[in-house]
């Protein structure tokens, strides 16, 4: 039948055009969203290092904890992280520094990214993995050292790797690295009036997540990306700057080279690095951060606010090992425990600046009991099973599911030493009015800044890198040059109403528990007992944090 | 290939089948004289490319004057904010169709970045060269025609700033002409010109005599129906302004079946055809089975084996 065929036709045309099938890309999301960074811990970083890549993750989760309120469970915290924010970069010392054209031969690619960070990695790893891009010649800027190292991560024969991350496939890299599962987790706040238990088993999963550290996960991305047959370069060193010119077609003939005459008719932008050397690429994608220097130079303005608090992050240790990620909200901000690796766990704490300052210079015994204090008895006491003695009245909602509703509030293990040194930075919410603009697309922490109350700021990173690559995928499908805004502005259109609804919420989490207010302490607890006791919520939210489901707006 | 699919009785075929009350004229009758004809207006209106296709090469006054109006705006074809925006948003859903149907036919790998490696296409009334570009980037052998010199000269100008666009060939022709020069192409592609020629049928002939033997002909244009006056006429020209007023004429609207029997005089079968529909929400074409509007139809040259 014609009718058939005119609908398959159509399908087929957007299959042809790149997988712009919405499932595939979103299911990359998920699968990558269920990795976990956390905190980095490198005692030994020298002063001039310190990058504040301490990020730390939690379960899939937040994405689709808008549903709830009982929700917000273990943070992920993203810290801006600034790749060249190496302060000790390599000033132009070649011999050719005051003319940096000259220095090296500038080469053209078609596409540059700038940042070489988790979500720039994940963009490249995604277009590698697509055939109508993987013939495409990217670049990567980034001064890290750790990405130019070739195979620094042996690769030995895995079993089957999970299949938790099938559209990337760099997951069979994490494993071979510290990373940690855990199948449960507890949220509870100080008002001691109700608790949320998760279980993996009350969404028939094995485990609920996954945490995973930044490095280890930049490394099996890169890992992947080398292992494909990928035209990449890794430019080490730092944006200096970026110029682009406006359309022209003027016929003069430019008598020098072809990249020179593209660029002065503004076919390509070029970028100027910090060693002297330049290229030429059809597209920037400025994935460098929460200070994006890309952002910057393309003169795209942001709006948002500073949050009046302040994170603390680092590494303890238990005495006994824990596979269960801890939350706790407490007056001035939630405190996460995840566990990283068997006895070890990051430790992410909110609080304002103050007492972020002084919990930063304490000593270390002093810091470990204030943790302790906070876990157990500090501002208020701990809840109890059937608080609210409503758990009968629940009971018609409970399925053979809720197994975890059952479970008594559980204290977490003690903390008995510090593994890591503190590291404490201001939290602030910040997006770019625009995510494109000609010959220059936002992807991640540049885009867009979030509270790490939910673990989100990453999340939302790797989705924009999956939209984007697949928004290029379609583009290259019909021969449209990848640099135009208007095939850009598709990528703003399908993420900026994401991204500014996951903010507002998190927002709003982050504004309703900072408040301690009688009645809407009530409502907490109430949303807590909520999610505990009803399993269809329950597993609802599972499924969601997990990747699993998505809300029907985003799909 | 050919003959399941028209025996699957498309509805535009059934409809073919019968008489249709609103048959138009090109069953036969000696065709007026292009000079007499009224000259379709195409002030520089975005949706269309000023071909104009006539039995003889006579110039009419009126002729000279709407190509000076299309000359006057023809710097801004590239504009992608200008007065052929609606084009240029256009663009990436014709070009979903064209890649699609020809892949199919050329046997082509559609996961390619350049599938059209290899094969020569034509573009009749290319314009600006808004639709030949994405073709030569898609890996062909392009040639581009229009009636209108102007356009030409952006469209290489435009052409000659990108390396993989350098190698379209622009002349400033008409179809007829290249018939008699004997061309040929794997693929005749004529987007928006056909409800501005004054002869359908007969430019439906010199389109078939470009094509190869199993070769491909794509034809898009709008339909003659009341939502496309409304759309069309109405919304387009006099509401949001997206054509100048008097660009289009209802009445050389083509119907789908219309044009389906216009092409199989010319020995070309429509396999497939789809709709572009609007949606004012998102700002975005897409393709879809609706042909009330506008639609696009493939076919193939018809040889004396097939049937």
């Amino acid at each position: 039948m014609v009718t058939v065929k005119r609908l398959a036709l159509s399908r087929r045309c957007r299959q042809n055009c790149g997988h712009s099938n919405r499932i595939d890309s979103s299911e990359a999301t998920h699968r990558f969203n269920q990795t976990f960074k956390s905190i980095e811990a490198k005692p030994n970083r020298s002063a001039k290092e310190k990058r504040a890549q301490q990020v730390r993750s939690s379960i899939p989760a937040m994405n689709r904890i808008l549903a709830t309120k009982a929700g917000s469970n273990v943070y992920r915290l993203r810290f801006p992280w600034r790749p060249f924010s190496n302060d000790a970069a390599p000033k132009l010392s070649s011999p050719t520094a005051g003319n940096p054209e000259k220095g090296s031969e500038a080469q053209q690619y078609d596409i540059a990214i700038v940042g070489g960070g988790m979500v720039g990695l994940a963009l490249a790893c995604s277009l590698a993995s697509k055939p109508l891009t993987k013939h495409l010649n990217v670049a990567i800027v980034d001064s890290n050292p750790a990405l130019g190292r070739k195979n620094f991560i042996k690769k030995d024969d895995l079993p089957d790797a999970r299949p938790l991350h099938q559209d990337i496939n760099a997951w069979r890299f994490v494993e071979q690295h510290r990373h940690a599962y855990f199948d449960k987790m507890q949220v509870w706040d100080y008002t001691g009036l109700s608790y949320a238990k998760y279980n993996a088993r009350d969404a028939d999963r094995e485990v609920l997540g996954c945490v995973v550290e930044n490095k280890v996960l930049l490394s099996s991305l890169l890992s992947h990306v080398q292992d494909m047959d990928f035209l990449k370069k890794i430019h080490p060193s730092r944006l200096t700057s970026m110029s682009i010119l406006p359309n022209s077609s003027s016929s003069e003939v430019d008598s020098t080279s072809l990249m020179t005459a593209l660029f002065t008719h503004g076919r390509l932008a070029k970028l100027e690095l910090e060693d002297g050397s330049s290229l030429y690429a059809k597209l920037v994608v400025g994935a460098d951060g929460g200070k994006s220097r890309v952002r910057e130079l393309a003169g795209i303005r942001t709006t948002g606010w500073n949050y009046s608090q302040n994170a603390i992050i680092c590494t303890v240790e238990h005495a006994v090992e824990n596979h269960c990620a801890w939350q706790r909200f407490l007056p001035s901000g939630p405190l996460a425990v995840l566990p990283i690796c068997d006895k070890f766990s990051n430790i992410v704490w909110t609080m304002t600046p103050k007492e972020s300052s002084d919990f930063k210079s304490m000593t270390d015994d002093d810091f470990l009991k204030a943790v302790n204090h906070a876990l157990y008895y500090g501002y208020g006491p701990h809840p109890t099973s059937g608080i609210l003695g409503s758990s009968d009245l629940f009971s018609w909602l409970k399925g053979g599911i809720s197994s975890s509703a059952n479970d008594c509030f559980e204290i977490p293990p003690k903390v008995i030493k510090l593994a890591s040194e503190r590291m404490a930075f201001p939290l602030s919410l910040r997006h770019a009015n625009d995510y494109a603009s000609k010959r220059v697309v936002l992807i991640g922490d540049a885009a867009h800044t979030v509270h790490p109350l939910a673990g989100q700021g990453v999340n939302l990173g790797f989705g924009d890198a999956s939209s984007l690559s697949s928004v290029i995928s379609e583009g290259i499908a019909v021969g449209t040059d990848i640099g135009e805004v208007s095939l850009l502005k598709k990528y703003e259109a399908d993420r900026k109403p994401a991204n500014i609804t996951m903010m507002a919420v998190l927002d709003g989490f982050q504004k309703a528990y900072s408040v301690d207010f009688g009645p809407l302490n009530i409502l907490r607890a109430a949303a807590f007992h909520g999610a505990h006791h009803i399993s269809p919520l329950k597993k609802s939210i599972i499924s969601y944090a997990s990747g699993e489901m998505r809300l029907p707006l985003f799909a | 290939m050919a003959s399941s699919k028209l025996l699957s009785q498309p509805r535009w075929h059934r409809l073919l089948r019968r008489n249709l009350p609103n048959a138009r004229l090109f069953s036969g009758l000696p065709t007026q004289h292009p000079g007499s004809v009224p000259e379709p207006q195409n002030h520089g209106e975005p949706k269309s490319k000023n071909k104009f296709k006539t039995a003889s090469s006579t110039p009419s006054s009126l002729k000279e004057a709407e190509l000076a109006k299309f000359a006057a705006i023809s710097d801004t074809w590239w504009d992608s904010e200008g007065p052929f925006k609606p084009l240029h948003n256009m663009n990436p859903t014709r070009l979903a169709f064209i890649r699609s149907t020809l892949c199919r036919h050329f046997r082509k790998d559609p996961l390619s970045a350049r599938p059209f490696e290899g094969l020569r296409i034509i573009d009749v009334g290319c314009g600006g060269g808004i639709l030949s570009e994405p073709l030569a980037r898609m890996g062909a052998i392009v040639t581009g025609i229009d009636a209108v010199e102007k356009n030409i000269r952006i469209a290489r100008l435009h052409a000659n700033m990108d390396p993989t666009t350098s190698n379209i060939e622009y002349c400033c022709t008409t179809a007829e002409k290249l018939v008699d020069e004997q061309r040929k192409f794997d693929a005749v592609i004529a987007l928006e010109v056909i409800e501005h020629v004054a002869d359908s049928a007969e430019f439906c002939k010199s389109l078939s005599a470009l094509t190869a033997h199993e070769g491909a002909t794509v034809v898009s244009t709008l339909n003659r129906s009341m939502r496309s006056y409304a759309a069309a006429i109405v919304a387009a020209e006099y509401l949001l302004h997206w054509l100048p007023k008097g660009t289009h004429q209802w009445s050389s609207f083509l119907t789908p079946e219309e044009l389906t029997m216009i092409l199989k005089r010319a020995s070309i079968n429509v396999k497939e055809m789809a709709g572009f529909v609007f949606n004012p929400i998102t700002g975005r074409w897409s393709l879809s089975d609706d042909i009330s509007v506008n639609y696009i139809a493939f076919g193939t040259k018809e040889t004396n084996n097939e049937e």
